[in-house]
Parts: structure tokens; sequence; C-alpha cells
């Protein structure tokens, strides 16, 4: 029996390899953030106010939760997160008005409560790093992970004009990267680190008991590996006399 | 004190015969006494159960089966608002899974160990039914989080009803109880998930219990213990249900719950597998996913009906794949004509078989994860007829097996 279980086990690492081997996938940049970094979180909550709220909602998340999560007081939270001045509990809604956004853009920009979660931090990460000016796009800005995306590029300032990188991939055309051609306000480790920030917030956002859940899952096993050792020694007693 | 308790059970079986189900089911089953590690799994399918009803009351007091507010109800007063509404959630939504995971296990054990052969075929049958209500249920318990992934995997699944010549159409609209998925559909699969479906699963689990405490278990060497029964008619190999295997399968139980625990509290959403990470998105009719593919527990199913081609342009032949290879299992027990139970004491050629259906199952259930393309249909469609020939060829090559001569007692290796 133990011989079949390893060919069998062999057979399908193999096969396995094999197609996956043959499967491609898009490449992300790896975001490198903490959600467990408050100082981190509350600078990434500043720029998500700021910046996304302007357009985007978040329409499952509350002010008065993300205060508590991410320690910050109520007069903190209302005086610099909250720009519509909804009351402390209600969740993040857009300053611009849906009717707005289907006029200037043609659609209503997503909620953005749990894009960290649908799209993954790593996508996200690269998709705010990866806009490129592109004079065809009526935005100006064309992106390498989300090609013409509707959003505008609303970091130009910060990160600086950049422009594609293309290779020649047998007579296709391919953008591999992007190049700065015009400094921004910022040097590309502050952007980089304004973008993690950013991004980790969002991850905190998508799951805000993902930190908790964690540490308690560390308690949860620690207690049922205690529980195992009198389950164990229980059944070890019983069965003395089976042969 | 004693006494008195004597007295209240005296009373209580005057009236009910509750100290002669405990000894006929408990502490008077003789059950072999070499099951192995595959014979944890028909328990933990039991706690898997009882994990799935208790998180699903809480969550049914909290959700709303409306198109407009289902999504929220989940993803913001559920995994957010509710006081441990996530843990509860992950309970569910990891428990579905697990349910698959230890009933495949199970199934692969009854395989391996003849288990469905005479005098077990009933309690084979009522295994395959409860395989089959519980795809019911996973498939209706996914459409409530009303994701992206919910709406359009539904959408996949209802259309191969629609694929059915002739009454095809008119069979779809009676299932949606509409043109198009919406909140009839979600209603009624909201009522048959957490109502008609359960009913019918404990049923059937009862069923499944009550014919095999009838007959009596298996165990890994196929031998039958009551054909050797000591003076006072128990079997020599046979040891009480209660206490040796309740207190054995509570170490199972731990042990599951450290894996259990391990993807509630670190990864509950094992890699989009167990939630997919389209389904974090809201059901948006107007947007077809990139890539639909429905959970991981039906993939090996999902890959046999794209690997057959379709005629005319109607997937029905792949329905009709889908569908046998699921009603092939409850003729196993006539298919296989070897009259040895365990796969111990039967042809090495046999082994090599078993060990390569399996291979074909799990690379069925990797495929049908995955967007198709020629190499992957192809290697599909080799899985799928080594999968119909496996069991359709067994009144042949069962017959032609040399057995390895089997013990008259069960063996404690």
């Amino acid at each position: 029996m133990k011989k079949t279980i390893l060919i069998l086990l062999t057979f399908v690492a193999m096969t396995s390899t094999g197609l996956v081997l043959t499967s491609g996938g898009e490449h992300l940049e790896k975001a490198s953030i903490n959600v467990d970094d408050k100082a981190s979180l509350q600078r990434g909550v500043k720029v998500f106010t700021d910046y996304c709220l302007s357009c985007h909602s978040a329409k499952y998340v509350r002010f008065n939760r993300v205060a508590t999560d991410l320690g910050m007081t109520e007069e903190q939270v209302m005086g610099n997160l909250n720009h519509l001045g909804t009351k402390f509990g209600s969740t993040m809604t857009a300053v611009m008005t849906p009717e707005y956004a289907k006029q200037a853009f043609g659609a209503v920009p997503p909620d953005l409560s749990l894009v960290a979660r649908s799209r993954g931090v790593d996508w996200l990460y690269s998709y705010l790093k990866g806009f490129y000016a592109d004079p065809s796009k009526t935005t100006g800005h064309n992106n390498i992970v989300f090609k013409d995306v509707g959003m505008p590029n609303i970091f130009w300032k910060q990160e600086g004009v950049k422009k594609p990188l293309i290779e020649d991939h047998d007579g296709e055309k391919v953008i591999v990267g992007t190049e700065v051609v015009e400094q921004g306000t910022m040097t590309p480790e502050e952007f980089n680190a304004m973008i993690n920030d950013l991004v980790a917030y969002m991850s905190y956002m998508g799951e805000p008991n993902q930190s908790y859940r964690k540490s308690l899952g560390v308690y949860v096993l620690i207690f049922l590996v205690v529980l195992f050792g009198f389950a164990y020694a229980m059944k070890k007693d019983y069965w003395k006399g089976v042969h | 004190m004693g006494q008195r308790v004597n007295d209240l059970m005296g009373w209580v079986d005057a009236r009910f015969p509750l100290t002669k189900m405990w000894e006929e089911h408990l502490s008077k089953y003789y059950a072999p006494k070499n099951f192995n590690f595959w014979y944890f799994f028909g328990s933990l399918a039991i706690m898997v159960l009882v994990i799935q009803v208790l998180s699903g009351i809480f969550l049914a007091m909290f959700y709303k089966p409306d198109t407009a507010l289902a999504f929220q109800s989940v993803e913001m007063n559920i995994m957010r608002d509710v006081e441990w509404g996530w843990l509860i959630r992950y309970f569910h939504s990891t428990g579905a899974s697990a349910f698959f995971i230890v009933v495949y296990l199970h199934m692969f054990r009854g395989l391996i160990y003849g288990s469905y052969k005479k005098p077990r075929e009933l309690v084979w049958i009522f295994g395959v039914l409860i395989f089959l209500a519980l795809m019911a249920e996973g498939f209706m318990g996914y459409l409530l989080p009303w994701g992206q992934m919910s709406f359009w995997g539904a959408q996949v699944i209802i259309n191969l009803v629609s694929a059915i010549p002739f009454v095809g159409e008119d069979l779809g609209i009676w299932v949606r109880g509409d043109f198009v998925i919406g909140d009839a559909t979600l209603n009624r699969f909201f009522s048959l998930h957490i109502i008609a479906i359960p009913l019918i699963l404990i049923g059937l689990i009862v069923a499944h219990i009550i014919a095999l405490h009838e007959v009596g278990s298996n165990n890994p060497d196929g031998v039958e213990i009551k054909k050797n029964k000591d003076e006072n008619g128990i079997p020599r190999d046979g040891i009480p249900f209660h206490p040796y295997y309740s207190v054995k399968d509570i170490v199972g139980v731990v042990v599951f719950l450290m894996f259990f625990a391990g993807v509630v509290f670190f990864i509950p959403e094992m890699f989009g597998y167990f939630l997919e990470h389209a389904n974090f998105e809201p059901a948006n009719p107007l947007k077809t996913p990139e890539h639909i593919a429905p959970v991981w527990y039906f993939t090996p199913y999902y890959s046999i009906l794209r690997a057959v081609p379709s005629i005319a342009g109607s997937a029905f032949p792949g329905v009709i794949a889908m569908g046998a290879a699921i009603v092939v299992l409850f003729f196993l027990p006539w298919l296989d004509r070897n009259p040895v139970k365990s796969i111990r004491y039967r042809a090495g050629w046999y082994k090599i078989l078993v060990a390569l259906f399996v291979v074909a199952f799990i690379t069925l259930g990797y495929l049908g994860t995955k967007a198709p393309t020629d190499m992957r249909t192809l290697v599909a469609q080799i899985c799928t007829i080594y999968y119909f020939a496996f069991f359709l060829l067994m009144p042949f090559y069962t017959k032609m097996e040399t057995n390895k001569p089997v013990p008259e007692r069960v063996t404690m290796k």
C-alpha cells in the first residue's frame, strides 16, 4: 500500500509540474506591506481618503471602525479623513456623485472596499505604479497592468512623467516596463513607500479582522496541540488491551 | 444518586428505547479492531456536518436572500459588523471544502477496501446519494454570497439544464424561476440550501448508518468479522465502538481541527480555491469574468463536461458524460466481480489501475480550475476515457485477477 501511494504521488507530482510549466501568467511587482504596522496604515488611509475617495467609494468601511483599528481618535478621523463631514459611524462614500462620475468617465468608478481581495495586493501595487504617458488616450495616460483603463493617473505629480519601455519580440512590440522621463515631486523610493502604505491600508480595509484572526489562530492551535496530547493519551490507555 | 439515575433510565427505557439504541449503535456495536487511518473520515464527515449546521444557523440570522442586499449582508454585515461573524463565515466556507475533502477520502476508502461489496451495497448506494445531495447543497450555497463567481458559476451549470434537447429551455426557466438568474433564483436556492437539502442529507446519513450497523463495518482486510464469533455471540475480531472507536475518533477530530483551524485562521481563501478571488466582486450580469471556474470540488466533473466535444453546437453530450460519471458510481457493487474485498489481497496490477484512477481524477480536478487549451483538453479527454474505462471495464478485468490468499482473521499491521 505504501509503495502504491508513493508511485501515485510521483505521478501526481510529474503531471502537475508538467501542466503548471505550460501555463503562463502576468508578471506583477511584489508589494511589500505589513498590515500590523499601524503607522503605515495611518499614512495609507490618509492617501486613500485624500485621493481615492474623491471618485471611488468604500461603502462597507466605517470611519469609526478605521479609527479603532488604526489607533486614531474621533477628532483625528473627522478632521483629516472624513472630508464630506458625514457621521463618525458612517461608511466611506465618494466625494464625486455617481451621476457626475457617469458624465465624466462614462461609468461609476468601482467600490474599493474589497478590491485588495478580488485583485490581490501585488496587482494593486503594480497597477498604481503602472501608468505611463500615452497621448492617444483622453486621460493622457495608459497602464501596463490594466490596458486602456478609464482612470486618470492621479499620482503623476508625485511620480513624474513616465514613458513605456518597448522591446521587439519577433516583430511584436511588447511593453516591458516604464522609465521616468520627467522627475516628479517625490523620489522613486518615497513614491514606492507611499504606494506600499496605500496598498497596506487597502489590504486592511479588504479584511479588517485579518491581524486579529491570525493572532487568535495561534492560541487556537496551541490549545488544539494540548488537547491532542490528552486525546492521544486517553486513546493509548483505552487501547492497551487490544492486540 | 446512582439509584436515582437507574430509576430514571428505567422509566425512559419503558417508554423509549434509549438504552437499546445506545447499545445497538455504540456500546455493543462491534467494529473490527483493525481500522486504520482511512477509517477516520466517516466520523469526520459527521463532525463537518455539525460545523456546517451550527455555523449555517447563525449565518442565516444575518444573511439576506435578496439580489440587492445579499452581497452586502455577507461582505459588510457578517464579515464586518456582526460580532464574530467573520469567524462563523470562515467556518462555513472552509467547512464546505472540508466536507468534500473528507467525503472524497471516505469514498476512496470504500473503493480500496471493497466496502461496496455484498452485503454492503445499500450502504454504498446511500453514500452515493449523500454525495449527490452534498453536491446540490454546495452548488446552491455557492450562489448565496452573490459574488461574480456565484452568479456566473450558477449560470454555467443552469445552462447545462438548458442544453437538454426539446425541454431544456423550459426546464431552465423552471429551475431559475425567471428568464435569467435573479431574485427568484436566489430565494429558492436559499430555501433549498437551508431546509430541503439538509433534511434530505440528514435522512440519507441516518439511512447510511442504519444500513451499516445492520451489516457491520468492513475493514482493511475485507474479512467478515461476524463469521467468527465467540461463545457469547461477539465477533472475536470486534471491539465495541464505544469506548474504543469513540476515543480513537476524538484523536482524529482533534487532528482534523488543527488543519481546519489552520485554514480558517491563516489561509481562509486557500489561495483562491475555497473562496475565489472574483467572488469578492458583487454579481454583475452584464460583465462576464474572463475565466469562469467552479469551486474545486466540482472541477473533476466540470473537466469531464468540457472534455466531451459538443455535437452541432450543443453541450448536451458533455452533460450526459458528467451525469454518467456520477451515475456509474451507483453500479460499482455489481461492476466489480472480484470476490476479494480488500486491495491488500488483490492483483498488483489492480493497485496500479486504482493509483492511475486517482491520478486521472486529480488531474481532471486541476484542469477544471484552468482555462482550456488544446493540450489541456487532450489531457482531460485521456483522463475522462480512463475514468469511464476504469469502471465500465471492471466486469472484464476484475475476473482476470490472481488474488493473494485472504487471511481467516483480521491483521493488525
